[in-house]
């Protein structure tokens, strides 16, 4: 008999059973590999397209930033006074064109991605670091330090970012530094991390693990950071990143009202403002904004792919 | 008898909560001597793990609280130890297995790394590739196979049954003198259960360390206990070893528990449970905390006025807290009415 036993009724119960085993035993033996719940959600990030877009577009974006020096054709402060006001052109030296100074647009905006990737990036490092040990600490300990925890972090979000952050730069005056916003900045976005840190790690710590780590003797800083803390990154990652985009756009709004970062540092917004004065000369204003919202743009996409991936139950259907 | 290893007197615990101080142990004693197998069996909420929970400061506080007793661990008392001495204790000398095996590991940490962690915990200066033997030896130790290959595992690729021999290695990895199971086959189906008993066995010949297994299974009782303590509504009501417990109790509780199993020898069509339902721990039965539910009590007033305590009964080992205990000796009828499904009671 040739054919397998499924054709035959008599046989089938026979042969699958001991089939079966046979395939349990070997997957067992030689096809389990560990993986990890990272690796399972690094495969899903690497397969969501949107989110390959906007991380392939960061790192173009970012990398110029970061090489400006060695990119940029033009130092941001150079003066070609024969070309002054230029539009962008194929054939000349200055791609996007020149200021009302002949200052090389595309060597601006080139720094200008640097200052917003520097403001940008601290302020998500920064901010989910300290927001991170503050809520660990908060939920962890809950208590009366909790609760004082808690209230400053309400009366921080109770305030409006805009009017502080004008006030605070208004009292500084026009020559902020690029720290100043960073710090002022991080001062309001570690309550949002803080707050989802503390609230995850109230439930965590209840979980039993938690209390078996306890009963082998670990301490409270190993418990906290060891095991709680992984189980918490997923939306930590993607609320840090997300922040990014958020710090961006307010350093960007700063600047472009005329209190963000001094010159002759250029800033997207800056550049953006700047071209208010011109508005023939539209590619000033213009190709900086479109960098600025190609920016957050790829930003959101990259946050959306790594909530997708890290929080598989929260999954929406994608295209 | 020898010393023993863990002396427990007059311990209780208290929880506050929004309705009232809900009595979780009140005021029990007990010894554990090294290398037995002590039951601790009774219904859910009678305090039995709420009771170990508090030797290795475990029970949260608040809203929890000791309100009394101490907890001789070789000369030294656990409950009031320093947090940070107390913390060395745990897992050294004093480790537990928990209920259920599917949370009580980390999901996102390797297996490696949790049982190494215990051992790291405790010895810190161990180089890693012992601690990794180790681990591995632990592993086969509990009948996990491939440990060599499992090891590198996450929690999510073991079975729950595997899961729990990983607890019960993690909770020997350092060899300790004592090891609470807090119903460690509870959440584990009937089969992987003889298992997991099995396995536990096994460690406990390894490792000669005295052993408290909770559990309202009095098969597992029967199976793997030297003597047992039979705890209702936060108190002790009997305590002996494990043959006079089921030959000859004493107490109705231990008698209603005894008569509610079905037995396969008997051809009986309804089970025999014990009417009534478990006592608030916020407001409970005066006298003794059974008295509503049993069947010497009927109405008797000592058994609503003056709560019970632990008297010898048969012989010194047997103790029982129950004014009519001499009523029950020699008894062979059941005292439980068969009770139909669905007739109410």
């Amino acid at each position: 008999m040739t054919e397998p036993a499924q054709l035959d009724p008599q046989l089938a119960p026979m042969t699958a059973p001991g089939g079966i085993t046979l395939d349990v035993t070997a997957a067992e033996g030689l096809e389990l590999k560990a993986r990890s719940q990272w690796s399972y959600a690094r495969r899903r990030f690497l397969r969501h397209r949107l989110a390959m877009f906007g991380l392939v577009g960061l790192v173009v974006i970012f990398g110029a930033g970061a090489l400006a020096s060695v990119v940029a054709p033009y130092s941001f402060d150079q003066i070609d006074l024969t070309n002054v006001l230029h539009p962008p052109t194929m054939v000349g030296h200055h791609v996007f064109g020149t200021d009302e100074i002949g200052r090389d647009s595309l060597s601006r905006i080139i720094y200008g991605i640097r200052t917003s990737e520097q403001v940008g990036l601290t302020v998500a490092v920064v901010s989910t670091l300290f927001g991170l040990m503050v809520g660990a600490i908060s939920g962890y300990y809950r208590g009366w330090l909790d609760n004082v925890i808690m209230r400053v972090t309400d009366l921080i979000l109770t305030l409006p970012v805009l009017v502080v952050l004008l006030t605070v730069a208004a009292l500084l005056g026009r020559s902020s530094s690029v720290w100043t916003i960073v710090f002022i900045l991080a001062g309001f976005y570690w309550t949002g991390i803080a707050r989802i840190v503390r609230g995850t790690f109230l439930s965590l710590r209840e979980k039993e693990y938690v209390e078996a780590a306890k009963a082998v003797g670990a301490g409270d800083l190993r418990i906290m950071f060891r095991h709680m803390l992984p189980n918490t990154l997923g939306p930590i990652v993607v609320t840090g990143t997300l922040a990014v985009a958020d710090a961006i756009i307010l350093e960007a709004f700063l600047s472009f009202l005329g209190f963000g970062i001094a010159d002759p540092t250029p800033s997207l917004g800056k550049l953006v403002a700047e071209g208010q004065q011109f508005p023939q000369k539209w590619w000033i204003t213009v190709i900086p904004g479109l960098v600025l919202v190609l920016i957050v743009i790829c930003v959101n996409f990259v946050g959306d792919g790594l909530r997708d991936a890290l929080d598989p139950q929260q999954r929406r259907v994608r295209a | 008898m020898a010393d023993p290893l863990l002396s427990i007197r007059d311990l209780a615990v208290e929880f506050r909560t929004e309705v009232g101080v809900v009595h979780a142990v009140d005021g029990i004693s007990y010894d554990v001597f090294p290398g037995e197998t002590l039951g601790i069996v009774g219904e859910s909420g009678s305090g039995k793990s709420v009771s170990t929970m508090a030797l290795l400061g475990l029970i949260p506080q608040p809203p929890g609280r000791i309100a009394s007793g101490t907890a001789m661990f070789r000369g030294t008392d656990l409950l009031t130890m320093a947090p940070k001495d107390l913390r060395d204790f745990r897992g050294e000398e004093v480790a537990m297995v928990f209920q259920d095996p599917m949370t009580s590991l980390n999901p996102v940490l390797k297996v490696a790394y949790q049982l190494g962690e215990a051992i790291k915990t405790h010895h810190p200066k161990e180089p890693d590739d012992k601690v990794r033997e180790r681990v591995i030896d632990l592993l086969r130790l509990v009948g996990v196979p491939n440990p060599d290959v499992r090891v590198d595992q996450y929690p999510h690729e073991f079975s729950g049954g595997m899961r729990q021999r990983a607890m019960i290695a993690m909770a020997i990895a350092n060899s300790p003198s004592l090891l609470i199971a807090d119903e460690p086959t509870t959440a584990l189906d009937v089969t992987i259960q003889a298992q997991v008993l099995e396995v536990l066995k096994t460690v406990q010949e390894e490792t000669h360390a005295a052993t408290i297994l909770i559990t309202h299974d009095l098969g597992i009782v029967a199976e793997m206990c030297d003597r047992v303590l039979v705890m209702y509504g936060g108190r002790i009501v009997e305590a002996g070893d494990v043959h006079t417990i089921f030959r000859a109790p004493r107490h109705p509780y231990t008698v209603g528990l005894l008569d509610s199993l079905p037995k396969l020898t008997e051809d009986e069509e309804w089970l025999r449970p014990i009417p009534g339902s478990p006592p608030s721990l916020i407001n409970r039965p005066s006298g003794c905390a059974f008295h509503p539910r049993c069947f010497l009590s009927q109405g008797r007033t000592q058994c609503r006025e003056t709560v019970p305590e632990l008297r010898a009964a048969e012989g010194p080992q047997h103790h029982a807290a129950c004014h009519y205990s001499e009523e029950l000796v020699g008894h062979q009828s059941k005292f439980s009415e068969p009770v139909q499904a669905g007739s109410g009671s």
